[in-house]
């Protein structure tokens, strides 16, 4: 039996007299990429902020593994084994590479008291190493993260919403803006952590090649409603979808 | 800590420990005015250079902690009770100014915190039962430790730097602890820091309360250096003090809050030689240095060295063509 992680529940949010979401419902199973697509205004952020519990919906809820998220704090949905990574850049610039790691790892270990009185590094250093070593950073361990191109950020920031080690982690746009190897290399490192620890992704990405490559199932929303679902290959030839993307 | 930050904090104590022998009452004085000072600008370190929170009430804690340690010194009580107690009470009251920073960021704090330091000035100047009014308080004693007195200036100097070192372990602690890591999130990039499982509301009251129980913990010390506290020294214009204080000596630097003490108290009476005109110095030297280098003095000694040393290469993935 496959294990359910991610649970969406008819879930509608309206602003005004204008309705983002429209009673969507999805759920995402343990291991599996699920990309989210559809032209700009079709409710992705929207449903995004509503499954990281920033947004009340005002009809349905949303699940993960198994606790009800609405109006949670992102912190304790952190806590609940849910990694995120933001459209813009978000490392901590004056930190340095190994220090933004051992941060997104510090607050799943101990105490508050143990993370005063505790080493500095919370114990995390060598699984912060390894994180680094993962995603191929070793040569930048001790720069400060502010410093990197947008590309190498753009990789702390991914190590950073795997350090924890979540069960779930919503991805929000990481090819936007990064040159060509690079999203290789980013698709690449995804694929195989995903292969190694089971882990569930929740891709938005405007990026078709990417999106389609990455993921095993696609949800397509327009005007706040699924329009289709399915394999890539099963998006790639919906005259639905089409027709969204091409205003047909 | 590295082996070289060891030395140096080495060598600055021996410096601290022989400087001020031999030297006349008054140059001790100042000497241990800068050391208060410093333990207030460690805390609005904390708070502001590290944690990103603005405040402009640190005088108002250092008042707090000065008049109960002068309360229960004057009642009787050992220095050292004055001294936790202040500490305490200041860490909780800071506790408590820290909830409208949840609410309200930027300005908006300082002026919540600007507010606060007017309220405390009014309460000491107008609670004359309790404080004595615009008249203070007088007579708190400089305490004695296992027979061993501190009356003197220059045995009060050296019980003044045994606080310093140990507020300056401390502080070190904290900010190299990953309750300083935290702290460095809040200021960089909440929502980010939030999103990793850091509880910022937590970790922003903590960072207002241990702030305001450095300028608890500094109070403390004013009341038996000067043995004499008015309101007039708590006021807004001294908590100014203290922000200059960090923001002259590098907001976010270990070394900062110090050195900016060294500034504001010690750089005044160097330049007494220029008689009237030494504040004038003093304020146009202040105003090019927060113009050209905003970061403050370590700021500014930064740039420096970076000019001197050879660049260092940060993007070394280039090295290797370009992979990323």
């Amino acid at each position: 039996m496959t294990e359910t992680v991610l649970s969406v529940n008819h879930i509608s949010k309206s602003f005004g007299g204008i309705h983002a979401v429209r009673d969507v419902s999805f759920e995402v199973s343990r291991g599996e990429v699920l990309g989210l697509i559809g032209p700009n205004g079709s409710g992705k952020s929207t449903l995004f902020n509503c499954v990281l519990g920033q947004l009340r919906p005002d009809k349905g809820d949303v699940h993960i593994n198994g606790h009800r998220v609405a109006n949670m704090r992102a912190s304790h949905l952190n806590k609940l084994g849910v990694g995120r990574t933001f459209q813009q850049l978000s490392v901590f610039p004056q930190m340095s590479v190994l220090d933004n790691i051992i941060l997104a790892g510090q607050e799943h270990h101990g105490t508050m008291a143990s993370r005063l009185f505790g080493p500095s590094d919370a114990g995390l250093t060598e699984e912060a190493d390894r994180m680094i070593a993962f995603f191929r950073l070793e040569h930048l361990r001790d720069e400060m993260a502010g410093s990197l191109s947008y590309g190498q950020q753009k990789l702390v920031d991914a190590a950073m919403a795997f350090m924890a080690g979540p069960s779930l982690v919503l991805l929000d746009e990481p090819a936007g803006g990064v040159n060509l190897t690079m999203l290789a290399n980013l698709k690449e490192r995804l694929e195989t952590y995903n292969r190694e620890h089971d882990t569930t992704f929740v891709v938005i990405e405007h990026n078709m090649e990417f999106v389609m490559s990455l993921c095993t199932r696609i949800i397509v929303l327009a005007e706040g409603a699924i329009i289709a679902e399915g394999t890539p290959e099963e998006i790639r030839s919906n005259q639905q979808v089409i027709d969204a993307y091409l205003g047909g | 800590m590295s082996r070289k930050h060891i030395l140096f904090a080495a060598i600055a104590l021996l410096l601290l420990i022989f400087v001020p022998m031999g030297q006349k009452n008054y140059i001790i004085y100042v000497l241990t005015s800068w050391l208060m000072f410093s333990i207030a600008a460690m805390g609005l370190n904390l708070t502001l250079g590290y944690a990103g929170q603005i405040s402009l009430a640190q005088a108002s804690f250092m008042g707090i902690g000065a008049y109960i340690t002068a309360l229960v010194t004057l009642a009787g009580y050992h220095w050292v009770l004055g001294w936790i107690a202040a500490m305490g009470a200041t860490f909780v009251i800071g506790l408590l100014l820290g909830y409208p920073a949840l609410r309200v960021q930027h300005h908006f704090l300082a002026f919540v915190t600007l507010a606060f330091n007017t309220l405390v000035f009014l309460v000491l100047r107008n609670e004359e039962w309790l404080t004595g009014g615009s008249h203070g308080l007088v007579g708190m004693p400089r305490p004695d430790f296992f027979g061993i007195s501190t009356g003197k200036n220059l045995e009060f100097y050296y019980f003044v730097l045994v606080l310093f070192v140990i507020s300056a372990l401390v502080f070190s602690w904290i900010v190299h602890s990953p309750w300083g890591r935290a702290f460095k999130a809040l200021r960089e990039n909440p929502v980010r820091a939030e999103s990793l499982g850091v509880d910022t509301r937590r970790i922003t009251l903590l960072a207002f309360a241990i702030g305001s129980a450095f300028g608890g913990g500094a109070g403390a010390i004013m009341t038996p250096l000067v043995q004499f506290i008015e309101p007039g020294s708590f006021g807004l214009i001294h908590s100014l003090k203290i922000l200059l204080m960090v923001v002259v000596g590098g907001a976010g630097f270990y070394y900062g809050p110090m050195l900016g003490a060294a500034v504001v108290i010690l750089l005044p009476e160097l330049l007494r030689f220029t008689e009237g005109y030494y504040l004038m110095i003093y304020a146009a030297m202040v105003i090019v240095l927060m113009v050209y280098s905003p970061g403050g003095l370590i700021g500014l000694g930064h740039k420096i060295m970076a000019r001197v040393r050879p660049k260092k290469e940060v993007r070394k993935d280039m090295a290797k063509g370009a992979q990323l």
